[in-house]
């Protein structure tokens, strides 16, 4: 039941007449020698996190570690509320939850890595958006979540998923192609689908740097998960209409280490470039070191 | 390289904001606190490279006593570590190197003090999205993840020792996934790690201790 490509685990779902979460789920369950149930109850514990994650600093929202974000959540959930969005239920509340989790996640609250820490708000904020508008159940979202398990565990294993080494594009990017094949998964495309989904949110996203300020995950990280959903939302809408990508998720993969790798040191993490070598990136920096230092 | 669960992708559930800064320095901690078996009296982080830098921000060296006190990544109390800490009568300090550049970039060394006096000194690496290795105990290179029930065996570098290991371990049916010998020095002191898929019977403790060339057994079960 193993996989190590995006062609074999459509194999595998051709041959078993399975779909991605059941395949991921099957291998998981052969690598640590547990029960489905076992299996199911862990990822759950992940779902209830999540659950806490895109709420807790909508109601109480603090002041990140570095002070540079706290409250934008809160904002956008507001404007939505007043009845002001104007991206529609959906990416309004995707986008609220994404930046949630990111607050939370800067103030030092409890989240699910999905992959990363950075890019914790794209998975959780675009699957629950979708659960409260389309009121799927919640193994209706496990199964999505092992979807996006197995599209993150590829990036994972063939290529990066770490800023330090690909830039944003292996995290916001990688994030928002599991978050693409879930969402497809969610609302029955095929497994090929799935794939051709996650193909497209990794080249929308192809080059995006990791250009921390001050070297925190806050800012521009926040707002980047927020096109991490809306990124994922677009690419399946794409995929479920029907419309096939022409790259295949593997050479995608592989396109998205070989850019990774060619992005200068400064723009990978290092707070040396990009937004964090701005004016106001430098000067924010400054500031929270002389804080520090008294 | 161990095979990637889907755990590893949709978590760690963690405290964050980051899973090689904040997560992983937990679990080197944690791992580290294990390894000494013992009630710790003081504890000292040396940090380099990118820990050292921005170690603050990220929480690190909270999470770094937090993990001492055997808190795990996902666990609240990493926030409120340091006050803990003055709770609980331990002592903690940072020291940053920032002069050795031939470590990982996320490398603490960590050197524990029990309350019986006795001393450990762990060097744990965070490599990316909450893993851990440890690479050095004692001053011995070394180097196992803690993902895997893990026997350490102290031991004179003598023959027959690690046969001696051997035939204990089969002698309680343990399956062996990794099994390494690491040492100083020809002839000094050796360790053997035994990385194992399922529980490791603690009663292989007692056999193996029986050999006058062991000096001191570490297990630590998944």
């Amino acid at each position: 039941m193993d996989f190590n490509s995006g062609r074999s685990l459509l194999e595998i779902c051709d041959r078993e007449k399975m779909p991605i979460y059941e395949v991921m789920r099957r291998r998981e369950q052969f690598l640590k020698e547990i029960t489905r149930e076992e299996c199911d109850r862990k990822m759950k514990k992940a779902l209830d996190i999540m659950k806490n994650s895109v709420h807790e600093s909508l109601e109480q929202p603090v002041k990140s570690v570095g002070g540079l974000i706290g409250g934008e959540a809160k904002k956008v959930r507001d404007h939505r509320r007043e009845g002001k969005a104007i991206c529609g239920e959906v990416l309004s509340r995707a986008i609220s939850h994404s930046m949630a989790v990111l607050e939370l996640n800067a103030s030092m609250g409890l989240i699910v890595a999905a992959p990363t820490a950075g890019s914790s708000g794209v998975v959780p904020g675009l699957l629950l958006a979708l659960q409260e508008v389309y009121d799927f159940t919640d193994q209706e979202i496990l199964n999505a979540l092992y979807t996006a398990g197995a599209v993150g565990y590829l990036l994972m294993r063939n290529a990066s998923v770490a800023g330090a080494e690909a830039g944003c594009q292996a995290e916001v990017g990688a994030a928002s192609a599991m978050a693409a094949a879930a969402s497809v998964e969610l609302f029955g495309g095929t497994a090929a689908q799935c794939l051709d989904a996650a193909s497209t949110a990794l080249a929308n996203l192809l080059g995006l740097v990791c250009d921390p300020i001050a070297g925190l995950v806050e800012a521009p990280c926040q707002s980047r998960n927020a096109i991490g959903v809306s990124n994922a939302l677009t690419c399946a809408e794409i995929s479920l209409s029907g419309v096939k990508q022409l790259i295949p998720f593997d050479e995608m993969v592989e396109t998205m280490y070989r850019v990774g790798r060619r992005i200068p040191f400064e723009l990978r993490e290092t707070a040396l470039g990009g937004c964090a070598a701005t004016p106001t990136g430098c000067a924010k920096q400054c500031e929270i070191f002389q804080n520090r230092e008294k | 390289m161990s095979l990637i669960s889907v755990f590893d992708v949709i978590g760690p559930n963690m405290v964050g904001p980051s899973s090689s800064h904040t997560a992983g320095a937990a679990s080197v901690a944690l791992m580290a606190q294990k390894l000494f078996q013992k009630e710790i009296k003081e504890v000292v982080f040396t940090l380099y490279g990118s820990f050292a830098k921005t170690y603050r921000g990220h929480g690190t060296d909270r999470a770094l006593v937090g993990g001492i006190m055997g808190f795990d990544t996902d666990d609240l109390r990493i926030r409120d570590s340091f006050q803990i800490a003055q709770e609980r009568g331990l002592k903690y300090h940072f020291e940053k190197n920032t002069v050795e550049d031939e470590v990982h970039p996320n490398t603490v060394d960590i050197c524990m003090t029990g309350k019986d006096g006795s001393v450990m000194t762990v060097r744990g690496v965070s490599v990316g999205g909450g893993k851990i290795k440890i690479v050095r105990m004692n001053g011995v290179n070394v180097e196992f993840t803690g993902e895997y029930s893990t026997l350490v065996v102290i031991q004179n570098d003598k023959p027959g020792v690690v046969a001696h290991i051997t035939t204990c371990l089969s002698q309680v049916n343990a399956n062996i996934a990794f099994m390494r010998l690491f040492r100083e020095e020809k002839g000094a002191r050796a360790y053997t790690i035994v990385e194992s898929d399922e529980k490791i019977p603690e009663e292989v403790l007692t056999h193996i201790r029986k050999n006058p060339n062991v000096e001191d057994l570490i297990l630590i079960q998944i």
